[in-house]
């Protein structure tokens, strides 16, 4: 469900930056111990999260978009429907699918972020 | 390319009494350009910016040559900022680059929000960026290096034509596109001097000083001057802080009212929620360095799913607009 980057995309970098050489005392090699340490808890959030989440929006989304599909395809076709103009940007039932699926996919992200208080609290 | 000694080999030419340089040190960040730290022997504190070799220039990236000119032209405005001691040549064996002095402070955004240390400055801080973007935008604009001019419709069609490069399917930037290009207002009557990344990160924060210099001009250009108030209250740069619209430590009143007037909120709040959705499809281009194998790093790859933090802003933006 989630990409740029996908899960798989993550792993693949987390390995590459384990089998680099450690420079002891390398500012940029201590930012990017950092980065990876974050990537890991992302993946342990999304392996724990993501098909529910998933199954979540896929049920939103056939609501909204009166058809049946799977995650790629409804969500591709709520795309097309904004851009087009088919679906207003501040249509109540549009507002509700994207602040669950912002809600969902900060949860995996970066469940600290102070947006998601800001959301909550309005 | 071996910076220490080229640095070394320039010392006398930046301060008359120093033989060398000491201290040398890369600071971390900046994957697009370098930022060194280092002394002169006569204890001189400066810093060296330049473009490593082969990276990239983003699209709207000015020369460094221009932006060390900016900044002596902020300075000249009234704006506080570093003053630039030398602007390399090719016999400098240092690549694009350039030498400014080292100023003291904190440029972390977490740091500036939470930290004890600024608890005494933060209550002036919003006012304080607010007259200090009042000063920049009043630079003269005929004597600046080449820029480019942007406005609110231009900005929308430039992001949204990269992001359909990107080919993702994002629904709440989708909607956020068709929403601001509904309510974008007209381009200024007066383009001014726009720093283009005034925001916490790019700011020099004493915890006595205050605002005590603005960093990294790169993205400068000319347009609307709303465009810098509203993309240092963008949610992303507030550290947690989110009550506190400007920069985390300050009310969007505060900023305003030291601007000085002749711009109104919800132009400001335009600018903020543009800044929302451009800093989203950055996240994303980012992550393409990474995709496209041009940049393997995980810094490149992670910096994807901060995208997701736009959107929630934006989310939040949509609802109560």
């Amino acid at each position: 469900m989630i990409s740029h980057p996908t899960a798989a995309e993550l792993s693949e970098a987390i390995a590459a930056f384990e089998a680099e050489h450690a420079i002891p005392g390398d500012a940029r090699q201590t930012f990017l111990a950092r980065v990876t340490d974050n990537a890991r808890a992302t993946l342990a959030r999304e392996a724990e999260h993501g098909a529910r989440l998933e199954a979540e929006a896929v049920e939103r989304l056939t609501k909204l978009m009166g058809e049946t599909g799977d995650y790629a395809t409804l969500n591709a076709e709520l795309c097309e429907a904004l851009r087009d103009g088919a679906i207003d940007p501040q249509d109540p039932a549009l507002l509700a699918h994207l602040r669950a699926t912002a809600i969902g996919q900060i949860a995996i992200d970066q469940p600290g972020y102070g947006g998601l208080a800001a959301l909550l609290d309005g | 390319m071996d910076v220490a000694a080229a640095l070394d080999r320039l010392a006398p030419r930046l301060s008359p009494t120093a033989t060398g340089a000491v201290n040398v040190r890369r600071l971390s960040g900046g994957a697009s350009l370098e930022t060194w730290a280092f002394d002169l022997t006569d204890r001189t504190p400066l810093i060296l910016r330049r473009r490593p070799e082969g990276a990239a220039m983003r699209e709207t990236a000015l020369p460094l040559a221009s932006e060390a000119a900016l900044i002596r032209a902020a300075a000249a405005a009234g704006s506080p900022a570093p003053s630039v001691v030398h602007v390399c040549t090719p016999e400098d064996s240092l690549g694009e680059a350039y030498v400014m002095r080292r100023l003291e402070g904190e440029t972390l955004g977490r740091r500036i929000v939470r930290d004890e240390t600024f608890a005494g400055v933060r209550p002036g801080l919003a006012r304080r960026c607010g007259e200090v973007l009042a000063r920049i935008h009043a630079a003269p604009t005929e004597d600046l290096p080449d820029l480019a001019i942007s406005d609110a419709r231009g900005e929308l069609e430039r992001y949204e034509a990269i992001y359909r490069q990107l080919d993702a399917r994002r629904p709440i930037l989708e909607a956020a596109f068709r929403w601001l290009e509904a309510i974008a207002p007209p381009p200024p009557e007066r383009p001014v001097l726009v720093h283009g990344d005034f925001r916490n990160g790019n700011l020099m924060i004493h915890p006595e000083g205050g605002l005590v210099g603005v960093l990294d001009w790169e993205l400068a250009h000319l347009g609307d001057p709303a465009e810098d108030l509203g993309w240092i209250c963008v949610n992303s740069w507030r550290f947690g802080e989110w009550r506190r619209p400007a920069g985390g430590f300050g009310d969007y009143d505060e900023l305003l009212d030291g601007y000085g007037g002749g711009i109104s909120l919800d132009r400001v709040r335009f600018w903020q929620s543009l800044g929302s959705l451009k800093w989203g499809v950055m996240c994303l281009m980012m992550y393409q360095s990474f995709a496209t194998g041009q940049d393997r790093s995980i810094e490149r790859a992670m910096i994807g799913r901060r995208t997701s933090e736009t959107e929630i802003d934006l989310v939040k933006l949509m609802e109560t607009t």
